[in-house]
């Protein structure tokens, strides 16, 4: 991340900041199924030189109450979400919002950038959904990060069951015949997420971390 | 003589081996006439990545270059363009080759007049329309050493000389009241051959966009007929005479490609001729407006 951690709000506040948060967009069940990623990723993983980038744009609240609780967005904003004057949108925003990294909305271009970034060495986490994947945007990328080992990227897909068409055998399985290394994790699970966004130092490969959470 | 396409290879490998911050983006076209590079990415055949990635290298302090043909850097990944640079807020040099028809044999496929239209049509970009090697070797040494979103569009066809500048250039001027006659990149050659006996004014213009209203206005004087004759799709720029003249009563003739599927091979002059770009064709469509 790209600013530094202010405050040591706890899991246990993103409720009441979550509640600050109204009209639709909160509602959407994807708002919610990042929220224990997003967690573990601003709790636990990212380093000051890390870049993080949510592809995944729909239903950012959780990604909007994870930034006020570690601070590096004022909470006060969570109560203008999706208001005219308000930088909070259903979308977010990079260029209204410093905190986000990467404004998206759109499914399918966090990962080319993502790649684009992790070229340089730098390491990267982005996130997407298992319905976003239907875009055949994203399999550009996956199939070139394989092929260039991109070991400093890793993708998270929030598994939510939510494709249109289902993935036959699982997602990952895509993911390794590119060259990925996957690993699937319970997604509500803090423990399993940090020990598989870990870093890996001795990695040659770029890798694939499977959330699975119940199905919306 | 050296092409455009050439030219902008050569000054491309040697940024690479000069400049840290610039990088080079490809999809298969021009992988390798740019040669092996640590900082040169080819991504295969895939040029909504190439965009993608140059916006993650532009976010890591690069300065990227993307390539292609026109309609694979432009139209395919048209969205990219939209948001992984504009939306982002990212810069990036786009170098097109292809033009509206240098590869008219490969057919419609290969052949982009829509795209300045097309960039235009996204904020803050800096197009240019080079007429001469020369222009390009300029242009693009620019657009390397800056920041922002600059569209750069290659072109077999060229002007006999270059025009320095870049910038709106009156080349010669009519009397007090004659019409105003701008030619857009490689179509200058061809309007100073159609108006060679005319009494009007021509201006040249190889950077469109941001298009130099003041300019235009000025160079009008007193006149009240603007023909354009650009190398893309016709009437690209007519929004833009609208607002440079906004208060004046003014006759616009826009030349260009028109918007048609226009399903003819062949080569490039056997298009320029048959869109009316070539000198008989503009003098005829002059003749019919100025009488």
């Amino acid at each position: 991340m790209h600013m530094a951690i202010t405050t040591t709000r706890g899991y246990d506040d993103l409720p009441a900041l979550l509640a600050r948060l109204t009209g639709d967009g909160k509602h959407d069940r994807s708002a919610f199924s990042t929220l224990d990623v997003l967690w573990v990723l601003y709790d636990r993983v990212l380093g000051e030189d890390d870049r993080f980038v949510l592809s995944k744009g729909h239903g950012p609240a959780a990604y909007y109450a994870v930034l006020a609780a570690k601070g590096l967005i004022p909470a006060a904003l969570l109560d203008g979400f999706g208001n005219f004057e308000s930088p909070l949108g259903h979308h977010p925003d990079r260029a209204l919002l410093p905190g986000v990294e990467f404004s998206s909305g759109s499914l399918g271009h966090g990962l080319a950038v993502a790649a684009g970034r992790a070229l340089t060495g730098r390491r990267v986490f982005c996130l997407l959904g298992d319905a976003e994947l239907e875009e055949g945007s994203n399999w550009e990328a996956v199939q070139y990060a394989g092929r260039a080992g991109l070991a400093s990227l890793t993708a998270i897909v929030i598994d939510n069951d939510s494709s249109s068409h289902g993935w036959p055998e699982g997602v990952e399985r895509r993911f390794m015949l590119e060259g990925w290394v996957a690993r699937r994790v319970d997604g509500r699970d803090h423990e399993q997420l940090a020990a598989a966004l870990a870093p890996d130092p001795g990695g040659t490969r770029p890798r694939v971390v499977v959330a699975e959470v119940e199905p919306r | 003589m050296t092409t455009m396409r050439q030219r902008f290879y050569e000054v491309l490998r040697e940024a690479l081996d000069e400049d840290e911050r610039v990088a080079a983006v490809t999809a298969q076209i021009g992988t390798d006439a740019i040669g092996e590079h640590p900082r040169h990415f080819d991504v295969g055949i895939r040029e909504q990545l190439m965009i993608g990635v140059a916006a993650g290298l532009a976010a890591e302090g690069y300065r990227p270059v993307a390539h292609s043909y026109t309609p694979f850097l432009v139209e395919r990944p048209y969205e990219m363009l939209k948001l992984d640079l504009g939306h982002n807020d990212l810069g990036a040099v786009l170098v097109s080759i292809g033009a509206s028809y240098d590869a008219a044999r490969e057919g419609r496929t290969h052949q982009a007049p829509e795209d300045v239209a097309l960039v235009a049509a996204l904020p803050g970009w800096t197009i240019h329309v080079p007429g001469h090697v020369d222009e390009l070797d300029v242009l693009l040494r620019q657009a390397l050493a800056a920041d922002g979103r600059i569209y750069l569009r290659l072109t077999e066809e060229t002007n006999h000389a270059r025009v320095d500048g870049g910038g709106f250039t009156v080349l010669r001027r009519g009397s007090p009241g004659a019409a105003l006659v701008l030619a857009v990149g490689p179509t200058l050659t061809p309007v100073l051959e159609a108006t060679v006996d005319r009494d009007v004014t021509v201006a040249y213009l190889a950077t469109v966009r941001p298009f130099p209203h003041d300019n235009l206005r000025d160079a009008l004087a007193d006149g009240t007929d603007v023909a354009v004759v650009e190398p893309y799709l016709a009437g690209t720029s007519s929004s833009e005479v609208a607002v440079a003249l906004r208060d004046r009563p003014h006759r616009l003739l826009a030349l260009g490609v028109p918007n048609a599927e226009f399903r003819r091979y062949g080569n490039g002059a056997e298009h320029r001729a048959a869109h009316g770009l070539d000198a008989p064709g503009i003098a005829h469509s002059l003749d019919g407006f100025l009488s």
